[in-house]
């Protein structure tokens, strides 16, 4: 077994929100990961970017790490919970093909922002991941630090209902509740996320009013409408798509366009269902639905030639070398 | 010495990210049955399967073998050459034929021999095999066992081309006599390293023996015997306790096995918790704690939980408290969740939670929760008049229908595993009747076959109600379970249903149970609901499904032998609570001395009267006793008329272990009718007559169990089964 990167000290006390994002940006820049931005679409989980989604799919190598805001409707509760948001900051890390270290590497990331493991107990419990709006799913571990889940470690399986080769692991890191780790407090909205400012000034009034609109006055009837047009609209790219057989045309072809419309009628599917507006039966026949342009666009993604025509003949300086 | 009788030892371990814990045992002893029976088809040592030491931890399957012989025996083959008078001329000596045959075994021709064969002599050779050394046979085998384990779901990680496992390979260390077996998995070669523990110990120490090798993972904050970790967590505990105030461990060894599975090193660490969250009941506490957190919770003397709790770490200890603190932190905010569900739950009551049920889809063919609610009460309420309960007819029907409706709740949400009990408790903080509560409480018992039935005859008749609706309503739609398939445990719910029948000896036949619940789909049908359900299927499947699962009850968990069992289920198969006195009573009397002779008897009966009928066709009619001869037949009729009389008052005071020991005393007269008397009289009246005996012989004393079904002590000597 590979030996574990030694940690970095941390000088200061306190651990703010930023320093945290900060240090994990440091840490995975270091490894070789791209630094993205968040993907400017509502996800339910920084695992639906494009960044992650789509870059598992195929067999080129790729390390990406980036904050992505992740919406869940449903998980509001009016800034009132201390523990509970509806929208929540993940630090996502995408290695693919995963390293035969990649458990290793992730302990030294918690050294690097501030966690000193000689006082600390970490266990790696079975927790499979999967996605059943996008075809998706994995086999992994949560990862316990003193009692408490701080991360999600996958090593992805199926995307778009496509067998994944090589493997892509996917680190998936609860910022909120690593910094109230780190700070010692009991509420997310009291973390310092600089060393004037609390997560609860920045954030608390989002959560309130984010959980009146999801839960109270969302307007169901429009929501379906914009639920409808996106997934019309992705089922013709798909459908144009395939009618395509100019290699040249296939490959300007807007298959990422397409991606972005299923993640918008997933945003929406996420609305209907907190507003209570779907009927069991309803919801699995809207998630199959959903599924089935994923697995569309997943399959057109693949087809589609890159922009130097093959996947091998990409130009080096575009791949990634470690 | 020599090579073949040289035995060294043989240390396997395979070094892999965290298994999850609850499989590691299951993964352990499909390993070592791999290894036996490699050793096996290799021949090696036949001692050595006894003497195969395994051990785990989350990161490592271990095989041990103190000795192992370090060469296959060698055998003899004896390899056929040319026929003797093609391999020799007429002056005997060699010709071409034999020199070449000579050449190819790499023999003298003096080395080679005749032997005889049904087609004639031939030369032969005999040519000795050297046994293959065993670290050729272990290379080859390894990675065969260890790819070769089942496991529910596995996974790639080097990509399609590498293997397949629970979680990733990372290290292989294999040693014979202290050298490494040259073998790999995917891209992971056997080398003589092993690694310590992941935060405490060094990730790389070279092993030589297995002596060793324990030393250097202790050293190294492993601990390889999950015996020794469980030791440790228990000893550990008792030594945090404080000696004068009683504490001790609530019992919960499924998750002490877990904690065991968990950690490489395990210790315990003793927390506290804010007393104010003993206002919530122990059931939720119990849960959070246990469910998420894996925390063992500590009870008084009297019963009652302490707002303690045991987390176990995987590690050596504990020295700044760092790690309780951040325990307590986790679990405050879990407890004051839970607190807050409880508390926001109870703003709507059960009965208005009904209504929610409809949002809830129990099947998508056989409606929501709503649908299947007032399926049970009515349901429960066919069972309670059936029974004669008709004074408790109202709680039963209430709880019932109200047995679902904790699945709207944000606890039963958040902890699944209390559906159920939470109703139960939610119904008592209504103020609703505790008959009601309890009902609810435990309407999902049984959850195992081990488990209890539900308290109160309420709980088990709303239990019945909840189990026989699934079982129609899935048999209705065609999906009753196939082959081991098994997807909505129907199985399962059939078994719940002979547990809670027999717990609570309700005389409810299944045909009754059966019918019942058709009745019930099919009025819901009539209303235009469960379109697709189907009744013709449900009164052709469930019989036999339940008498499946009767069986299963009686052999596997009560553990009647099978041929007792079929003579039972032979005679009558609606009863249960009657199949298991049946059958517990053809147990008892099976050992006695005219027992198993008079199921010989009977066979003979059957056999005769079956004859009968296809040869002379025979119809039982009147008995005619005036044409009963003196002696064994007339001796017979008389035993039996007054056995029938006997038995027929001893089954209606239930009493059915005499009333075979009375069947039982038939045996002389019979045995001394057969030697006597010849059945197939030639004269038609006197073998009618005879025949018409047998068969009154055979009706009467088949109601409790058929003894033609059991298979006696000679039989099965003879393999008849």
């Amino acid at each position: 077994m590979p030996t574990r990167k030694t940690a970095r000290k941390t000088k200061k006390s306190v651990t703010t929100f930023q320093d945290l994002i900060l240090g994990l940006g440091e840490f995975w820049a270091a490894q070789g990961c791209i630094l993205q931005q968040p993907y400017d679409l509502e996800v339910g989980a920084g695992t639906n970017c494009p960044e992650t989604f789509l870059r598992a799919l195929g067999p080129e190598p790729y390390r990406v790490a980036y904050v992505q805001p992740s919406r869940r409707p449903a998980d509001g509760r009016y800034g009132e919970n201390p523990n509970r948001l509806y929208k929540h900051l993940q630090w996502q890390v995408i290695l693919k093909p995963s390293p035969a270290e990649v458990q290793d590497t992730y302990l030294a990331s918690l050294e690097h922002v501030g966690i000193d493991l000689r006082h600390h107990d970490v266990k790696f419990e079975e927790d499979n991941w999967e996605n059943p709006t996008l075809g998706a799913w994995g086999i992994g571990w949560q990862v316990m630090l003193d009692g408490l889940e701080i991360t999600q470690f996958t090593y992805f399986q199926q995307c778009g209902g496509v067998d994944l080769d090589p493997i892509t692991v996917e680190l998936t890191y609860g910022l909120e509740r690593i910094a109230a780790f780190l700070q010692d407090t009991d509420s997310v909205y009291s973390v310092l996320w600089n060393e004037k400012t609390t997560y609860g000034q920045v954030r608390w009034q989002e959560e309130q009013q984010f959980s009146v609109y999801n839960f109270e006055m969302a307007d169901v009837a429009m929501l379906w409408k914009m639920f409808e047009l996106n997934e019309q609209e992705c089922r013709r790219l798909l459908d144009a798509y395939r009618k395509l057989e100019d290699p040249e045309a296939q490959a300007r072809f807007p298959v990422l366009a397409a991606y972005d419309l299923i993640l918008k009628c997933s945003h929406l599917f996420n609305l209907l269902d907190s507003r209570g507006a779907l009927s069991v039966t309803e919801r699995a026949a809207v998630i199959a639905r959903v599924r089935g342009l994923a697995c569309g666009v997943a399959a057109a993604y693949l087809d589609q030639p890159r922009p130097s025509n093959s996947f091998t003949s990409i130009p080096r300086e575009a791949t990634i070398e470690r | 010495m020599s090579a073949e009788a040289k035995e060294l030892e043989f240390l396997l371990e395979v070094g892999v990210e965290e298994i999850p814990a609850w499989m590691i045992e299951g993964a352990l002893a499909d390993l070592k049955r791999a290894l036996q029976e490699g050793f096996a088809r290799f021949r090696l040592s036949s001692d050595a399967p006894a003497s195969l030491e395994m051990y785990a931890t989350p990161r490592r399957l271990i095989a041990y073998c103190p000795r192992l012989p370090a060469q296959q025996p060698s055998s003899i083959e004896t390899v056929q050459g040319p026929p003797q008078r093609v391999a020799f001329d007429a002056q005997g000596k060699p010709t071409a034929a034999a020199t070449a045959f000579a050449a190819k075994m790499g023999a003298k021709i003096d080395q080679l021999e005749a032997v005889s064969t049904p087609k004639g002599e031939y030369l032969a050779f005999r040519k000795k095999n050297p046994g293959r050394p065993t670290v050729d046979i272990l290379a080859e085998l390894i990675p065969q066992a260890v790819l070769g384990i089942p496991f529910p779901r596995t996974m790639y990680w080097e990509g399609k081309a590498g293997p397949r496992f629970i979680r990733p390979i990372r290290s292989l260390l294999a040693l014979y006599g202290g050298r490494v077996i040259p073998c790999s998995i995917g891209s992971v070669r056997a080398g003589s390293h092993t690694f310590g523990h992941r935060l405490l110990g060094k990730p790389r120490l070279a092993v030589r023996d297995f002596a060793g090798y324990q030393k250097a993972l202790r050293d190294n904050y492993v601990l390889i015997d999950p015996k020794e970790r469980r030791a440790r967590i228990l000893d550990g505990v008792r030594d945090l306790l404080p000696s004068d105030d009683g504490l001790r461990l609530k019992p919960n060894e499924e998750l002490l096995n877990t904690l065991v599975y968990l950690t490489e090193y395990p210790t315990p660490l003793l927390g506290e918790f804010d007393p104010s969250f003993l206002a919530l009941p122990d059931e939720v506490l119990v849960t959070v704690m246990k469910g998420h957190q894996k925390y063992l919770s500590l009870e008084r003397p009297d019963g009652t939980l302490a707002p303690r709790f045991v987390a176990v770490m995987n590690r050596d200890d504990d020295a700044t408290g760092t790690i309780r603190h951040g325990h307590e932190r986790v679990l405050r905010a879990r407890f004051s969740d839970a607190r807050f569900f409880w508390e926001t739950d109870g703003k709507i009551h059960l009965e208005l939670r009904l209504e929610l049920l409809r949002q809830v889809t129990f099947q998508s063919q056989l409606g929501s929760y709503f649908d299947k609610a007032d399926r049970m009460r009515r349901l429960a309420a066919a069972f309670a008049v059936r029974l004669g309960h008709t004074d408790k007819l109202e709680a039963i029907q209430s709880a019932a229908r109200l047995a679902k409706c904790d699945l709207t709740t944000e606890l039963v949400k958040e902890f699944t595993e209390l559906q159920g009990v939470v109703g139960g408790l939610y119904a008592r903080r209504e103020g609703l009747s505790e008959e009601i509560a309890t009902a609810i409480y435990d309407h999902y018992k049984p959850l195992t076959i081990e488990d209890a039935s539900p308290r109160t005859l309420a709980g088990a008749l709303v239990s019945l109600s909840d189990r026989m609706d699934t079982l129609a309503g899935y048999f209705g739609i065609g999906l009753a379970p196939s082959g081991s398939k098994d997807p909505f445990g129907l199985r399962r719910a059939g078994n719940g249903v002979i547990k809670i029948l027999v717990d609570h000896a309700l005389p409810l036949p299944l045909s009754c149970l059966i019918e019942d619940a058709a009745s019930v789909y099919q009025s819901a049908q009539a209303q235009g609901r469960v379109p697709d359900w189907v009744r013709e299927t449900v009164l052709s499947g469930l019989g036999p499904f339940l008498v499946e699962r009767l069986r299963y009850y009686l052999q596997d968990v009560r553990g009647f032998a099978y041929d007792e069992i079929n003579a039972v289920l032979a005679a009558g198969r609606d009863d249960m609570v009657d199949a298991l006195e049946r059958t517990a009573a053809v147990a008892q009397v099976r050992p006695t001395e005219n027992f198993e002779p008079l199921a010989v008897a009977f066979k003979r009966i059957k056999n005769i009267l079956g004859q009968a009928r296809r040869v002379h066709g025979f119809v039982a009619g009147g008995l005619d006793p005036s044409l009963f001869e003196p002696g064994p037949e007339a001796e017979l009729y008389e035993r039996y008329r007054a056995v029938a009389e006997l038995v027929s008052r001893q089954k209606q005071e239930g009493d059915y272990l005499a009333a075979l020991e009375a069947i039982a005393t038939l045996r002389p007269p019979v045995d001394r009718f057969f030697d006597a008397i010849l059945v197939m009289a030639p004269q038609e009246n006197l073998r009618q007559n005879r025949l018409t005996l047998l068969q009154s012989l055979l009706q009467e004393f088949s109601t409790i169990a058929d003894f033609s079904e059991i298979v006696t002590a000679e039989e099965k000597k003879a393999g008849v089964q």
